[in-house]
């Protein structure tokens, strides 16, 4: 069960968070040994915090959907007391001494923590193979990753170790994983939600969101992270798909991709079209320079944050996340520049696409979640690296700061999901919601 | 400094350090670095990049 369904339960005593909290722990100590999901579960905690949430309902003390709720944070978000290891034996010994801002509203709203979760170490990279605490393994296949960096927080939302979940995007950590497992990621417009307490890959383009199992529920999330005056007390309704204004990104985001993901992009395409929904074609001119303008900042930015503890403790990192690191030092100053530059160009176009359009679509993932250990993978137009591929769909709105959310709209013959992703204008992340919420419930009845 | 001469000075420093694994992936990054100095925007460096090529009211 989600969430917004959970919710009323437990605020009218039918259900006790203490009974959810044990599900989920029980579904860790069950799924975890194989799944690798978590880093660390904080059960005794999180057993009395649901009490507490209890006793608290009981007593006609009610802070909200999330009170009660049992839900996971990824291991690179401070919560005070515990460890924060980012994914990195760098940091092991580490404790957080408070919380990140975004957990102390979600504590606020009275969510119970169950655990923190498994991410490519220091989320720089798109499969959750390189974590100093192990592989985490995707619960449709558990021979494939379950994507990334954020793969350890999809995990737990598909297979119900924890219900909602907190991830970072910072070239589409939050909607590669979601779309990979299943499930729905939604990366808010940047600058939305703090980032303080939270370990930063890039801060000019990293992002805090939720994970979860419906649309509705990643609005619960997300509208509880938010400062409290912008926060609203209703979920958002549904916009009507009749009429619905959707732009289709043409060119660079649909001509790499997988066979059966097109498939499914397309159909669910036309089968929106064919609910009423207008549909044209919107482009973005420099979509060929996105991944090096990319590139060239998160590697100018993480060479700046790893530059002492690539020196003092290299042996610390997993070989590829360090080799990547050592790589990022040799930027040059003026090619950052230059990529800032093109960050610029590449937000103006993304607001010139979705002119006269409500929302913007395209795939979450090029490909169903790779096997673990694939450096390549075939694609339409040829054979790409997995990572250039993983990040090709998602990373232009991190450059662009834009909206955007990952939705499952379908699976591969072998089971695997596919996502499709809707961007939004800027300051209209309610707006972008209410459009996939229409999206969801097409794609459920279909 | 062109990129094949930052290439040269970087493949030198890494095996200085003896990262002789960061070489091929260097090569990587240098290919990225041409295309990006080859975007056209670096062909107008004295433009707004957020201008879209129309005169704003204030200007005329």
């Amino acid at each position: 069960m989600t969430i917004a369904e959970l919710a009323p339960k437990v605020a009218a005593g039918t259900i006790t968070s203490e009974k959810l909290t044990e599900n989920c722990l029980a579904t860790i100590a069950d799924l975890n040994p194989r799944l690798n999901a978590f880093i660390t579960v904080t059960a005794d905690l999180a057993l009395a915090r649901a009490r507490q949430a209890d006793k608290e309902i009981a007593g006609g003390r009610r802070l909200g959907p999330l009170h009660g709720i049992p839900i996971s944070l990824k291991d690179l978000i401070d919560l005070e007391g515990m460890p924060t290891t980012a994914g990195s034996l760098v940091r092991k010994d580490h404790v957080a001494t408070t919380d990140a801002v975004v957990t102390r509203r979600l504590r606020e709203a009275g969510a119970v923590f169950v655990g923190k979760t498994n991410l490519h170490e220091f989320a720089f990279g798109t499969t959750t193979e390189d974590s100093g605490f192990g592989p985490a393994r995707n619960p449709h296949d558990p021979s494939r990753s379950p994507g990334g960096s954020s793969g350890g927080s999809a995990i737990a939302v598909a297979t119900g170790m924890s219900l909602g979940t907190v991830g970072t995007d910072t070239g589409g950590s939050i909607r590669i994983p979601a779309a990979a497992c299943g499930i729905v990621g939604l990366k808010p417009e940047w600058g939305r939600i703090s980032a303080t307490g939270v370990v930063p890959l890039s801060r000019q383009l990293d992002h805090v969101g939720p994970l979860a199992a419906s649309v509705a529920d990643a609005w619960i999330l997300y509208n509880a992270m938010q400062p409290a005056a912008a926060r609203v007390r209703e979920l958002p309704d549904a916009a009507a798909v009749k009429g619905l204004r959707i732009g289709v990104l043409a060119g660079y985001l649909f001509d790499r991709l997988d066979a059966d993901v097109e498939r499914s992009v397309r159909g669910t395409i036309e089968l929106l079209k064919s609910k009423g929904a207008t549909v044209t074609e919107a482009a973005l001119p420099h979509a060929d320079d996105m991944a090096t303008v990319y590139l060239h900042l998160v590697f100018g930015d993480a060479a700046e944050y790893h530059a002492r503890t690539l020196e003092s403790r290299p042996h610390d990192y997993t070989p590829n996340v360090r080799l990547r690191l050592e790589m990022a030092r040799y930027v040059l100053a003026e090619d950052y520049i230059r990529a800032m530059r093109g960050k610029t160009i590449i937000a103006h176009e993304v607001d010139r696409a979705l002119e006269g359009v409500d929302v913007l679509v395209c795939p979450a993932l090029s490909i169903p979640a790779p096997p673990i250990g694939a450096v390549t993978m075939p694609v339409k137009g040829g054979v790409e690296a997995v990572r250039t591929l993983m990040l090709r769909c998602t990373q232009p709105f991190n450059l662009s700061g834009h909206p955007a959310i990952s939705l499952p709209c379908g699976n591969t013959p072998t089971g695997l999901p596919i996502g499709l992703q809707l961007v939004g204008h800027k300051g209209r992340t309610h707006a972008l919601v209410q459009a996939a919420l229409a999206v969801e419930a097409v794609i459920s009845y279909s | 400094m062109t990129v094949a001469e930052w290439l040269a000075l970087a493949r030198a420093n890494a095996e200085k350090r003896g990262l002789p694994d960061l070489i091929p992936v260097l090569e990587g990054l240098a290919k990225a670095t041409t295309q990006l100095r080859a975007a056209d925007w670096n062909d107008d460096a004295e433009r707004d990049p957020k201008d879209d090529g129309e005169v704003a009211d204030d200007d005329r």
